[in-house]
C-alpha cells in the first residue's frame, strides 16, 4: 500500500495537504496545540521561539489576503522568518514551471511552503518533490482542499460546542466550487459527528456528494432545523454569471441566512463563515453581525490553528 | 535496586521550608506534569494568596529542531502579573537544567519578575546548564539513561518512580 504523501514513516505530519486522509489522532493533536497556541496569542508578547531560524515561504499563486496574512502572523508569532511571493505577478508569468520555482527557493534555504494554487493537487506535486528538511502547507488548491481552513472551522466548532458527538452541521450554499465545504466534512465525519447535512441547489452540489456522508438537502428550511452549526460558504461571484443559478436575489431568498431562516435551528445554534462575506446574498447582515456569528472569533482561532499547522510539519 | 525517597514525606518538609523562607506576597508556578502536581500541593499547604499558575515549556525547548512537538502542548496559564513578582517555579525532577532555562525563558515573555526561585522535589544530578535548585527535597544518584518522574496515583498520592529513558 502506498503511503500517505503527507504522513512520514513514522506515521507523523510531514506535510499538510488535505483533511481527507488524515487519522483522527493527528487531526486533535492540531486542534489541542491549536488550544495552548491560542493561549500564546492572548499574552502581550505573542511570540513563542519555536521557528527561530526556519525561512517560510508563502506561495501565492492565486490571490489571497485574510489566508496569507494570518499564516504570516503564524509564522511571526513562531519567530520564523516569513518571504511572501506573490507569484501570480513574477516567474509564473514568465514562463518559469512551477517545480522550477521551487527549485529556486529551495535553494535559498527555504524550510516551508505555504502554497495556494488554482489547480487541485499542486501542493501534492510540491511536497512529491521537497527535499526531506522541507515542509508543504496546502493553503487551498483549486476546488479540492483548504485544510487549514477546515481545521479552524473544527477548532471553532469545538470551542463553542465542546463535542462534535451529538452535532447536527449543516453547510449551506455553493458545495460545488467549495474547497472550504471539502476539507471541513472530511474532518467532521472523521471526528464522529453524527449528522453532517449540505444545503444548496441541485447546480451547486457536486454529484454523488452522498459519499461523503452527508445528507442531502434542497430546500433550506428543512436543512437547517435543528442544526447546531450552520456553516456558510461564499457565493463566488463569478458563478452567478454561468448557468448554474438565476440572480443572487433569489439565491438569497432561497439559500441566503436570514434571521427568520436561523430561528429553525438550534437556539443556541453557531454560525460560521469562511470570509469574504457577501452580505445579502449568502447571509444576511443582520445574522453576520448578530449573537449567534462566530465569524470573527474563527478569523483569531485561524491564526492559532496554523501556528499549530507550522510547528508540528516543521518538526517532524 | 536504587532507594527512592517517599515523595509524600519530603512534601511537607519542603512546605516547611518555604514557609518560613517565601514571602508572603510571592507566586508559585508548576511546570507540566509532575512539577504542576507538586506545585497544587505547595500552593494549598503554603496558602498563598495569588493563584497557581501552571506552565507547559513545549514552545521554549531547545531540542525542537531535533525531536519536534511530540507531545500535545497544555496551555500554559500565568493568572497574575509577573512583573515585579517574586516567583517560586516548582518542577519534581532537576535534571539537566534545560527545563528550568526555557521555564525561565517563557517566563520572561510575561513579563520581568523580581526573583525566580527554583523549588523541587528531587535533585538528580547530571546538570548541563548552570542552573541549581534553592529548595530541594532530596538528592538522589540516578545512572543515565534511567529517567527519575514524578506519578500521581488514583488516590492523588504522589510517587518518584524510575523508568529506563526513551
Amino acid at each position: 500500500m502506498q503511503r500517505n504523501p503527507q504522513l512520514n514513516a513514522n506515521g507523523e505530519l510531514q506535510h499538510l495537504l488535505s483533511i481527507e486522509g488524515l487519522p483522527r489522532e493527528i487531526l486533535l493533536q492540531i486542534l489541542d496545540t491549536a488550544e495552548s497556541f491560542v493561549g500564546v496569542t492572548e499574552r502581550d508578547i505573542k511570540k513563542v521561539p519555536l521557528l527561530r531560524g526556519k525561512s517560510v515561504f508563502n506561495l501565492f499563486f492565486e490571490p489571497s489576503t485574510r489566508t496569507r496574512t494570518t499564516f504570516e502572523i503564524a509564522a511571526k508569532r513562531l519567530s520564523a522568518d516569513v518571504i511572501n511571493l506573490n507569484i501570480a505577478l513574477s516567474s509564473q508569468s514568465k514562463g518559469e514551471s512551477l517545480l522550477d520555482t521551487v527549485a529556486n527557493l529551495s535553494a535559498m534555504h527555504a524550510d516551508l511552503f505555504v502554497v495556494r494554487h488554482a489547480s487541485s493537487g499542486a501542493p501534492f506535486l510540491i511536497a512529491r518533490a521537497v527535499k526531506p528538511h522541507e515542509h508543504v502547507i496546502n493553503a487551498g488548491d483549486g476546488r479540492h482542499a483548504h485544510p487549514t481552513q477546515g481545521l479552524l472551522d473544527l477548532f471553532t466548532i469545538r470551542h463553542y460546542k465542546k463535542e462534535f458527538g451529538g452535532l447536527t452541521v449543516a453547510v449551506v450554499g455553493d458545495i460545488l466550487h467549495s474547497r472550504v465545504a471539502r476539507s471541513l466534512i472530511h474532518g467532521l465525519t472523521t471526528l464522529g459527528t453524527p449528522e453532517v447535512r449540505v444545503i444548496g441547489p441541485q447546480t451547486l452540489l457536486p454529484a454523488g456528494v452522498e459519499s461523503l456522508g452527508v445528507r442531502v438537502f434542497h430546500d433550506m428550511r428543512d436543512g437547517v432545523q435543528g442544526a447546531d452549526v450552520i456553516v456558510m460558504l461564499r457565493l463566488q461571484n463569478e458563478r452567478m454569471s454561468g448557468a448554474l443559478l438565476p440572480s443572487a436575489q433569489e439565491f438569497f431568498m432561497k439559500y441566503g441566512l436570514t434571521a427568520e431562516k436561523l430561528a429553525l435551528a438550534h437556539p443556541q445554534a453557531i454560525v460560521m463563515h469562511p470570509g469574504p462575506m457577501n452580505r445579502g446574498v449568502e447571509i444576511d447582515s443582520s445574522v453576520a453581525d448578530g449573537p449567534h456569528s462566530v465569524i470573527l472569533p474563527q478569523v483569531t482561532f485561524g491564526i492559532a490553528v496554523r501556528m499549530a499547522v507550522m510547528s508540528i510539519v516543521a518538526g517532524n | 535496586m536504587i532507594a527512592l525517597p517517599d515523595a509524600e514525606s519530603l512534601l511537607p518538609r519542603l512546605a516547611e521550608e518555604l514557609r518560613a523562607r517565601t514571602p508572603r506576597d510571592a507566586a508559585m508556578i508548576g511546570l507540566y506534569t509532575g512539577g504542576a502536581w507538586l506545585a497544587e500541593r505547595l500552593h494549598a499547604s503554603l496558602g498563598l494568596p495569588t493563584p497557581l499558575g501552571l506552565m507547559d515549556i513545549a514552545f521554549y525547548r531547545d531540542d525542537y529542531h531535533k525531536e519536534g512537538l511530540k507531545h500535545d502542548p497544555k496551555r500554559t496559564r500565568i493568572p497574575f502579573d509577573v512583573e515585579g513578582r517574586d516567583v517560586l517555579l516548582v518542577d519534581d525532577v532537576i535534571y539537566t537544567g534545560r527545563t528550568v532555562r526555557a521555564a525561565m525563558n517563557e517566563l520572561f515573555d510575561f513579563g520581568r519578575p523580581r526573583s525566580i526561585s527554583l523549588v523541587v522535589l528531587a535533585d538528580r544530578g547530571g546538570r548541563q546548564l548552570p542552573i541549581c535548585a534553592q529548595h530541594c527535597g532530596a538528592t538522589v544518584e540516578i545512572p543515565e539513561g534511567m529517567r527519575l518522574r514524578l506519578k500521581r496515583g488514583d488516590d492523588a498520592r504522589l510517587k518518584l518512580e524510575l523508568e529506563r529513558a526513551a
